[in-house]
């Protein structure tokens, strides 16, 4: 049983139990963890013992959560009381929170099992998790190809069935991307939805927390319970959650669909091919496709790697070796913090922070981060002027299928293109997610990637039901 | 002494100050953790306080309403701002960045105003977060320099700050300490701090330059550790004579931070320009904009009290005293001038009631618990002559250890009434003829010799003699 | 838009940062940022002098919360995560020069 909705099922009706789903889980993870390395921990005994807890208040005949026995694993950047949190960075390891994130409590009060701590590109910079400081995950369909990133130990542990459901975190597609890769659902919702409290912040105006499951109602369910407002975090939208299993049998007949024509260019072939099934299937179900330009859109790389790095250069500046995680010892202050950050964090961090930096510093403000910062109000803008003409738009996730290992490696630019089509919905704020359409010529699987616009989270589960029924 | 009179050579100073004041708020700027001076260290931390990874900010509403309260008692426009990062390194820093105000600040354009109605501009008066506390241990001088390491209490950290900015307006360090006493009486009357220069709940930053009349503003240094109003008048006169003496013998001054020691009377360098930190602000992307709305700014400055500068006036045009002076200053300061006005009410002589108040009401907080009719009664006696200067003074003091009482009654219990001119003359002749040597000595000029008479004549009046007039009645004698 | 990175610019970028970077790094640090920085020209070709920089996907505000105190985090809870801690406190090497 892999669905989060029918072991929530199977455990409220008596016909399974909470510790039976878990050590079933706990045995996939024992056969297969050790070639995948999709966790950083995993806390067996710990869930054993959730799970129990939950069956006791089952047979007590007590009111159980949403997510009752469900094995649930999180990315390891967010915080979990007296249980080990790193960002898969040396610079983190060894360190337990000494609270829980807003999104751990939820779980934990819809009755979630959590599993462990999965595995990232260091403080989720990157597309792959060839930047974790703990060794690669590997792509569970094959084992010589990339998981995506950053989230990339979230998406194999669902892909793997190590777990029903899995959160993962998302700046520039760290949710979406890696979801493709794996060929399961992974969606990004609406800036200000999810609570980031307890997120280790990368880049605060882009990160937003979300679900990765094996299908749509999954999904639907997951976000469900963590969606809402959270008043730690000032960002968070001071509204409910959406409703959102309830509209997902509700088809797509009469909808707009926007098809992009000035998409960036580089997309692989058997991905484009997909797409165009994603449309004719679509119309077949009632919606329109329509044309939709978005002129800016080639600029959101420049964009985005001038904004993210600019904010994750302040946002890991505490990372200097006197409160907390690992300090490299040194006679002076000085000499202790650079001994820290210089061993503690792993080149791609270190080359953002220092991207960021710069772009942030005296003379080169106005050229660089203030630009950028313009250029996401024009990319906002193109996107309120297409959700004048359609409902929802359709792209790829990813120009291409999963990857081999160290194929991107060595080109910081070339792994940053992967981002291409999942950047955009960050900047503006909306939410989007990453439904599996078919696979390609290398059998691996192709994501189609729903957006809305702001607090559109119902029209896009809609399309992305609907995109499941007809892959 | 303190003003530009003092610089040779016609050179002027300009100042301007940046003070910090900790906000009188039960919790942080922007977490819930407890804003208390003086707990155990590193007992009022959660994970905003320590910038553990993860935590996010929320605004206080209570600091913001208290900021405001500052910005409309020093005369600012309230209006929308928001929030920066200020990036730097520094133990005492958690997040290795500051959330500040930076373009768009709470409060701006401001003034304040000094005796001799001198204005002093408030260019900004702004919201940000205070650091942790570091100290420093090993070395010889327990300073940071040449210590051996530092330990860390972020009790301190986040506690609401409002930074109030003055315009360079302040052309002496007479007036720069009129300036800091007349800030600190404004916030505690609106409560804003408590304004504990001796604990840091109000510091000083002093910005000094020197120029000549009709020439641009010399080179400015600023002064940190300024922790006294009596030290911010020393640092400017001794930073003013520093700079004039440095360019007269052929130098320049440099833009620097200095550090003032209270205990040498010196400033001496801590930073130059050349090595201060890039701060790369930019918007704080965890907060979002404060835009004061119209009716809650109109709602604080409706509930703001009276300020220090109209209460002193009011009070001292009632009892005839120097608006300007001590006794308003320092009854307002206390909050006593109602209490002065009750006085009055009940027929107390004007200034006599002021006078007793700021003399010996130091520990009696605002509402002393002197009944003020029974106050009253005694600067009447002390006004008709029936008691002497002296004798009310004793008779105030057993006024307050009792709380209250009928002064008449206390007179004549301890056996006071006044002595008429005469007889005190006859006391004073016998005190000459008693004292003869004392006498030719304070004839010839020894004013020590008066002492000894005066006693003389006190023993024998039995303390009912009034000094004042005994001395008065010496003198004229000395004359002829 | 500037002229591309100096290695001078990477190293004095890199103090601010407080990452310590030896000539070779500096070296590869300068060539890949530089290579970044070229790509970033394409926005140089817009015109944004009438645009609002955009710094919130969603425009909220006056969040605030209320004056009201919660416990604070057990201290020896949070020392235990410390790198070095000593009588209550976090303990830091000194600083050597005037950087205060």
């Amino acid at each position: 049983m892999h669905k989060l909705v029918e072991i929530v099922a199977g455990i409220t009706s008596g016909s399974t139990t909470a510790t039976a789903v878990v050590e079933e889980h706990l045995a996939r993870i024992k056969a297969r963890e050790g070639e995948i390395h999709a966790f950083n921990l995993v806390t067996a005994e710990q869930a054993r013992k959730d799970a129990a807890k939950i069956d006791e208040d089952v047979k007590a005949g007590k009111v159980v959560g949403a997510l009752a026995g469900v094995p649930i694993a999180l990315k390891d950047n967010m915080c979990t009381r007296g249980v080990e949190t790193t960002c898969s960075s040396k610079i983190l390891q060894g360190w337990k929170p000494p609270y829980d994130a807003t999104v751990v409590t939820k779980l934990r009060n819809a009755g979630a099992v959590i599993v462990g701590k999965t595995n990232l590109d260091e403080f989720a910079m990157g597309s792959s998790t060839e930047n974790s400081a703990f060794g690669p995950t590997k792509n569970p369909l094959d084992i010589s190809r990339v998981p995506g990133g950053s989230s990339g130990g979230s998406a194999a542990a669902v892909s793997a069935g190590f777990v029903a459901a899995s959160l993962g975190s998302d700046t520039g597609g760290s949710i979406r991307q890696p979801a493709a890769l794996c060929g399961v659902v992974g969606v990004k919702p609406t800036y200000g939805t999810v609570s980031r409290y307890g997120l280790v912040a990368f880049a605060s105006s882009l990160d937003q927390v979300g679900p990765f499951t094996s299908d749509v109602r999954d999904a639907a369910t997951l976000l469900e319970v963590i969606s809402g407002h959270d008043p730690m975090d000032s960002t968070s939208i001071p509204q409910p959650a959406a409703s959102l299993v309830s509209v997902l049998d509700q088809g797509v007949k009469g909808m707009r669909i926007g098809r992009v024509t000035d998409l960036p260019e580089g997309c692989e072939p058997d991905v484009l091919e997909r797409l165009e099934a994603a449309f004719d299937a679509m119309r077949n179900a009632g919606a329109t496709i329509v044309d939709v330009k978005l002129p800016s859109l080639q600029y959101c790389l420049t964009a985005y790697y001038l904004i993210a790095p600019a904010e994750a250069s302040s946002n890991l500046a505490r990372y200097d070796g006197v409160r907390y995680g690992n300090r490299v010892d040194s006679a002076d202050l000085n000499a202790m913090y650079a001994a820290t950050r210089e061993s503690g964090f792993g080149e791609e961090v270190k080359r953002r922070i220092m991207l960021g930096t710069y772009a942030l510093s005296a003379g080169y403000f106005d050229a660089y981060y203030g630009k950028a910062l313009k250029v996401r109000r024009l990319i906002s803008d193109d996107f309120a002027r297409a959700y004048q003409d359609v409902d929802v738009i359709l792209t790829p996730t990813s120009p291409s299928t999963a990857f081999k290992f160290g194929s991107k490696t060595d080109n910081p630019l070339a792994m940053y293109l992967c981002d291409v089509f999942t950047i955009p919905t960050n900047l503006a704020g909306h939410p989007a997610m990453s439904v599996p359409f078919g696979v390609g010529s290398d059998s691996m699987p192709i994501g189609i990637q729903v957006l809305a616009t702001t607090m559109g989270e119902q029209t896009m589960f809609k399309v992305a039901a609907e995109l499941e029924r007809a892959s | 002494m303190s003003d530009n009179t003092t610089l040779p050579n016609g050179w002027q100073l300009v100042v301007g100050l940046e003070v910090h004041v900790e906000l009188a708020t039960k919790t942080k700027m922007f977490s819930a953790s407890t804003n208390r001076f003086g707990d155990e260290p590193n007992t009022n931390i959660d994970p905003v306080t320590l910038g553990l990874p993860g935590a996010l900010p929320v605004l206080n509403k209570h600091a913001v309403e208290l900021a405001m309260r500052i910005g409309l008692a020093l005369n600012c426009k309230v209006q929308p701002c928001t929030f920066h990062r200020k990036n730097y390194f520094y133990p005492d820093l958690p997040k290795a960045y500051q959330i500040t105000q930076y373009d768009h600040p709470l409060n701006v354009d401001g003034f304040l105003m000094l005796p001799g109605d001198v204005r002093i501009g408030i260019e900004r008066a702004h919201l940000e977060e205070d650091t942790g506390k570091s100290t420093h241990f090993g070395g010889s001088s327990g300073r940071i320099h040449g210590s051996d390491y530092s330990l860390l209490d972020y009790n301190r950290a986040g506690v609401p700050l409002v930074e109030i900015v003055s315009r360079p307006d302040i052309r002496t360090s007479e007036q720069a300490r009129q300036y800091v006493a007349e800030l600190r009486a404004i916030l505690l009357a609106v409560g804003a701090s408590d304004a504990k220069m001796e604990e840091g709940s109000m510091r000083c930053d002093v910005n000094v330059s020197v120029h000549k009349a009709g020439t641009p503003f010399g080179t400015r240094c600023e002064i940190k550790n300024v922790n006294s109003i009596r030290s911010v008048g020393r640092a400017i006169d001794y930073e003013a004579r520093r700079q004039v003496d440095l360019i007269e013998s052929g130098g320049t001054v440099r833009q620097e931070t200095r550090h003032w020691d209270d205990a040498t009377g010196r400033t001496e360098t801590l930073r130059t320009k050349e090595d201060a930190d890039d701060y790369r602000y930019f918007l704080e992307p965890d907060l979002v904009p404060l835009v004061p709305e119209q009716s809650w700014i109109d709602q604080v400055r409706a509930e703001l009290p009276v300020l220090p500068a109209r209460r002193r006036n009011a009070l001292a045009e009632l009892c005839g005293v120097d608006k300007d002076g001590e006794s308003a200053f320092v009854v307002v300061e206390r909050g006593q001038d109602e209490y002065v006005v009750e006085v009055i009410n009940c027929g107390g002589d004007p200034r006599r009631s002021v006078i007793y108040v700021q003399q010996a009401f130091a520990e009696q907080g605002p509402k002393p618990k002197v009944p003020a009719r029974d106050l009253a009664a005694l600067t009447i006696l002390e006004r008709d002559a029936k008691v002497t200067s002296t004798q009310a003074k004793t008779l105030l003091t057993d006024l307050i250890e009792a709380g209250g009482g009928d002064v008449v009654a206390m007179a004549a219990k301890r056996g006071f009434e006044a002595l008429d001119t005469g007889a005190l003359e006859a006391m004073v002749d016998a005190a000459i003829a008693a004292e003869p040597g004392a006498w030719q000595k304070y004839c010839a000029g020894e004013e020590k010799a008066l002492g000894a008479l005066v006693g003389a004549i006190m023993k024998s009046s039995k303390g009912k003699a009034d000094g004042k007039a005994v001395t008065a009645i010496l003198q004229s004698k000395r004359k002829k | 838009m500037s002229e591309s990175i100096s290695k001078e610019t990477v190293v004095k970028v890199s103090r601010l940062a407080r990452l310590s970077l030896t000539p070779e790094q500096a070296e590869k640090m300068t060539s890949q940022l530089a290579g970044m920085l070229e790509h970033f020209r394409d926005i140089d070709a817009l015109d944004l002098s009438d645009v609002e920089p955009m710094t919130q996907p969603y425009p909220l505000k006056n969040v605030m919360r209320e004056d009201v105190e919660a416990e604070s985090l057990d201290r020896q809870e949070v020392l235990d995560q410390a790198p070095a801690a000593e009588s209550g406190r976090f303990r830091v090497p000194p600083t050597i020069g005037f950087d205060v």
